[in-house]
């Protein structure tokens, strides 16, 4: 073979192979899919979303405890997280280059990758140790904790996105700086940073780890901040890790209903930031 | 020029306050540990014995199993999840570029309990049936010992590699933006093939694809739920693939309620403090390299600054 014919077909190879690690990735997702699908579908019925769970042995019921206490925990955190991690947002952009708004970038991209079971023992320190109690509190906490970072740097990617003759024509206006963001800069980034809050809400409703030891689990229907409460993640782990075929399906209607949400909301996302884009031209 | 001050003060307080939750999940951890490091110092850490009920605590099974899974995944990862990123940003048709990007977004977007349950009734069964056709030959390697039983190493960082796979394609992505495009165009231009214009501009962004690697590695260190459902739960030290081994995270999640006695706790809790340790470290690294490399790099688009934004 000439070296030519040989730097062509291992050129060839490479293409190939790269194509194949695509089809490669794709099918776990296919797979998951369709079982999240497939046993899914078989145990969702109105039932799931309006009984509770029934005792082992007596199939049907449904979740709606762990459904009531997931949009608790998740409305906990974004009361939580939506002040703090908008405004730092702010701070990030507008105080572009000082030290601070480094150390805060620096401290948001820390936070983000810190293991959320980390997060769930410092939720345990603060929020269930010095009450001596589990509580949907200590859990919203946690939650609250993951969803800072991720909306401070989309609150703070998107504002750099508007444009500077807005901001100027702003200050030139004689607006003060803070008259500025508020009346222009944030409404002009507004949908984009809504999707931020959006995505953060779709990757903590699906967090189990650091629910297990701040939440807990409740098997009644409960809306009080100061107890136990229910979710969808930790209920799923522990039909999941039960020998029972009923709770078994369960679990897999859970995961529908999940993964759903998860997609209806990477969905919105991806709709808004399309429609913003072109707004931009 | 107050009213400016003051705006400034109310805003950065905010920015502050973030900080200190990071600050204040590095204290609350070291605090609740104390006892732990106090009674068994560097002990904690050599050795073997993981026993509640007398009081002993060795944490070693747990963080050689945290690295020896996690490195397999990487291992398994690496090659598809750098494949993928190729294909998106240097070989596919433009039209199928977006479909792509967001289907590989969806992979990063599943929740772990969804991995764990897929992994348990799924991943699990087809490993057990792997495991039992391994030709005695290969099984009498310390690689391969053990019974098969399905839950163990092996699942554990398959489930991690996939798990992995969409962070640090994500991330290989972005850094392939930055390598200019006439250096591509110069490698043309000297009648390079498509392998060998690849092969350069990976070498140019070589910083940043480790990064990529690194930030991969610090989110399979610290997954919890899909690891705990499958890796076996049993502490031990062993190369074997086949054998049920256990996590730092997994012990975390699942004995942390059990813990009534206070030495009990700060153990678990000190290994908690090393996992945030650890992944600080990694992430810390990678996003360095990352950085490094964006700014060595000739802006090749405004969207360069978003690469820590990605992840």
């Amino acid at each position: 073979m000439s070296r030519d014919t040989r730097r062509r077909f291992i050129s060839a190879a490479f293409v190939t192979a790269c194509a194949a690690a695509v089809l490669l990735a794709m099918v776990p997702l296919a797979m998951i899919l369709f079982f999240v699908v497939s046993q899914g579908v078989q145990a969702l019925n109105v039932a799931f979303f309006t009984q509770m769970p029934r005792p082992v042995g007596e199939p049907g019921g449904g979740m709606l405890n762990a459904l009531v206490g997931t949009i608790v925990l998740t409305g906990l955190a974004a009361l939580i997280a939506i002040p703090i991690g908008v405004v730092s947002g702010i701070y990030m952009s507008e105080y572009r280059g000082t030290r601070l708004a480094a150390a805060t970038r620096f401290a948001a991209d820390t936070l983000n990758g810190v293991p959320s079971i980390v997060i769930g023992i410092f939720a345990y320190a603060v929020a269930v140790m010095p009450f001596r109690r589990f509580s949907a509190m200590a859990g919203g906490l946690a939650l609250g904790v993951m969803m800072i970072p991720i909306i401070a740097r989309t609150t703070e990617e998107l504002l750099l996105l508007v444009p500077g003759a807005l901001r100027e024509g702003a200050l030139a206006l004689g607006a003060t700086r803070g008259r500025a963001v508020l009346t222009v800069i944030v409404p002009a980034a507004l949908p984009g940073i809504v999707t931020g809050v959006v995505l953060g809400l779709a990757r903590i409703a699906g967090e189990t780890a650091p629910l297990l030891f701040t939440a807990f689990n409740n098997r009644f229907l409960s809306t009080d901040l100061r107890q136990p409460i229910a979710s969808m993640t930790v209920q799923i782990f522990t039909y999941a890790i039960s020998p029972y075929e009923d709770w078994h399906r369960q679990a897999w209607a859970g995961a529908l209903v999940l993964v759903t949400f998860v997609l209806v909301c990477s969905l919105i996302a991806r709709v808004v930031t399309a429609r913003v884009q072109r707004l931009r031209g | 020029m107050r009213n400016e001050f003051s705006f400034r003060l109310a805003v950065g307080a905010c920015a502050v306050l973030l900080i200190a939750v990071v600050a204040a999940i590095g204290l609350e951890l070291a605090r609740e540990s104390s006892l732990s490091i106090r009674t068994f110092g560097l002990r904690f850490w050599l050795t073997t014995t993981w026993d509640p009920v007398a009081g002993q605590f060795g944490a070693l099974p747990f963080i050689w199993g945290t690295l020896y899974s996690s490195f397999l995944a990487l291992l398994i990862s690496t090659p598809i999840a750098l494949g993928v990123a190729i294909f998106i940003s240097e070989l596919c048709p433009t039209r199928l570029r977006a479909p792509l990007v967001f289907l590989t977004e969806l992979l990063a977007a599943i929740p772990s309990i969804v991995y764990g349950l897929w992994a348990i009734f799924v991943l699990v069964p087809i490993v057990r049936q792997l495991e039992t056709i391994t030709p005695d030959v290969l099984r009498s390697l310390p690689l391969f010992s053990g019974p098969p039983l399905g839950v163990g190493m092996l699942a554990a960082a398959l489930v991690l590699a996939v798990m992995v796979i969409p962070f640090t394609s994500a991330v290989a992505r972005e850094v392939l933006k930055t390598v200019p495009v006439v250096q591509r165009e110069a490698a043309y231009a000297l009648g390079a093939t498509r392998f060998e214009v690849i092969r350069s501009a990976l070498f140019f962004a070589r910083t940043g694809i480790v990064g990529a690697i690194m930030l991969g590695f610090g989110r399979a260190l610290g997954e919890t739920m899909a690891v705990t459902m499958v890796v076996g739960n049993n502490p031990q030290v062993s190369l074997s693939l086949f054998a049920p081994q256990y996590t730092m995270a997994a012990v975390i999640a699942n004995e942390f309620t059990e813990a009534t006695e206070e030495l009990y706790l700060h153990a678990l809790v000190e290994i908690g403090l090393v996992l945030f340790v650890i992944t600080l470290i990694v992430n810390a690294a990678s996003r360095l390299l990352i950085w490094a490399m964006s700014r060595s790099a000739v802006p090749a688009s405004p969207r360069t600054t978003t690469i820590a934004a990605t992840v």
